[in-house]
């Protein structure tokens, strides 16, 4: 099954895929902009800045979907030294950082007006921060060592060393008094955010998964490309 | 099925995974006091002693009908249904302050049951629906 991942078989795809993608993002994220922007209702209490809601949440969640991703294929890595997963977890990595700023940036620009402050240090906001010095020190230590086992090595500790981190961001606000507000979306209880707004949190997720996928795709081919160039037909 | 290799490196990386998760897990317990972002009135009430000079943040509920504005002083009280504190602030303070929501004080301890805030933030709970829903609901109250 894993011969699947193969760079060479992989390539055909990635290489057609992201024009389809980028079609599709482009049809979801009007959609799911027009239905956040303009149709969805505003809050009865946070009135429009609900609105920032619709980037953030998506945001978080997709930096933190990605890191477990990363973090998990990182183990199989170091196990078993599956090659082919080493392109996969760099390639992730940058998309993933992406979101994590965007998501503190839009948490920050959304603190100002409903809690009276841009910044707070408490357990889910930090922990957030954490995650995205990870992500940092992740693509750094891909820059500092090149390519290679060494590089291979590290970087996938790094990963899993973060991997700890994940569920204390998901439990911060259970486990301890935040300033953040618990999960509103829950699978097992009952959902704290209304239908219609469930309906612009739902496609602009999708949008940005789909974004997160394209990056994703345009960094893999490169590396592979890279590869290419450099004479090897293999890792 | 695998190679002693791939065994032990299963082993070695899980015993590392476990160990940095364990230590992880007893920080974070011994640093609890310092991780929450905020403290209740009840809490408060049960401190052995307190430091007027250690600036603090207590959380809870705005209680109903208690809020009072003069030219530039607020007065309050935060509730957490057990146990309550009196808290003064001046200054302005957040658009989503209001009675029945969630806030948090930030400022010195006069006594167990008074703070001068300094800061408010207010908070926000899970809750999002749309003002027409939220008419509806008090409604059926």
């Amino acid at each position: 099954m894993l011969k699947n991942f193969e760079p060479n078989k992989i390539f055909l795809i990635t290489s057609k895929a992201p024009k389809y993608i980028l079609t599709a993002f482009i049809i979801i994220i009007s959609i799911g902009l027009i239905e956040a922007l303009i149709l969805s209702p505003e809050d009865y209490i946070q009135s429009h800045s609900v609105r920032i809601m619709y980037v953030h949440v998506p945001s978080a969640w997709i930096s933190l979907g990605t890191f477990s991703v990363i973090a998990t294929l990182s183990f199989f890595i170091l196990i078993f030294k599956n090659k082919s997963f080493i392109l996969i977890t760099k390639s992730l990595a940058p998309s993933g950082l992406v979101f994590n700023i965007i998501a503190l940036t839009t948490g920050s620009i959304w603190g100002k007006p409903t809690w009276g402050t841009w910044w707070a240090w408490d357990a889910r906001i930090t922990s957030m921060l954490i995650l995205g010095l990870f992500y940092i020190i992740y693509i750094l230590a891909w820059r500092i060592y090149d390519n290679g086992e060494k590089a291979n090595r590290i970087t996938s500790l790094i990963a899993i060393i973060g991997l700890i981190n994940v569920p204390i961001i998901k439990y911060s606000v259970d486990w301890w008094s935040t300033l953040h507000q618990p999960a509103s979306i829950n699978i097992f209880s009952e959902t704290s955010i209304h239908p219609s707004m469930i309906v612009p949190l739902a496609l602009m997720t999708a949008a940005f998964a789909l974004f997160s996928v394209l990056i994703f795709l345009m960094k893999y081919n490169t590396e592979l490309i890279k590869i290419k160039n450099k004479g090897l037909d293999r890792l | 099925m695998y190679g002693k290799k791939v065994k032990l490196r299963f082993l070695f990386l899980s015993f590392i995974f476990l160990i940095l998760t364990l230590s992880v897990f007893l920080i974070l317990k011994s640093l609890e006091e310092n991780v929450v972002y905020f403290i209740s009135p009840t809490e408060i009430k049960n401190l052995t002693e307190i430091d007027n000079k250690k600036r603090i943040r207590v959380g809870g509920m705005v209680k109903e009908e208690t809020v009072k504005m003069t030219q530039n002083k607020i007065s309050f009280i935060i509730t957490d249904f057990k146990n309550e504190i009196n808290v003064t602030y001046s200054g302005a303070v957040p658009n989503l302050f209001s009675e029945g929501k969630g806030v948090v004080a930030e400022g010195y301890l006069n006594d167990r049951s008074f703070l001068d805030a300094k800061k408010i933030l207010a908070k926000h709970d899970e809750n999002y629906m749309p003002p027409e829903v939220k008419k509806a609901l008090e409604k059926n109250k």
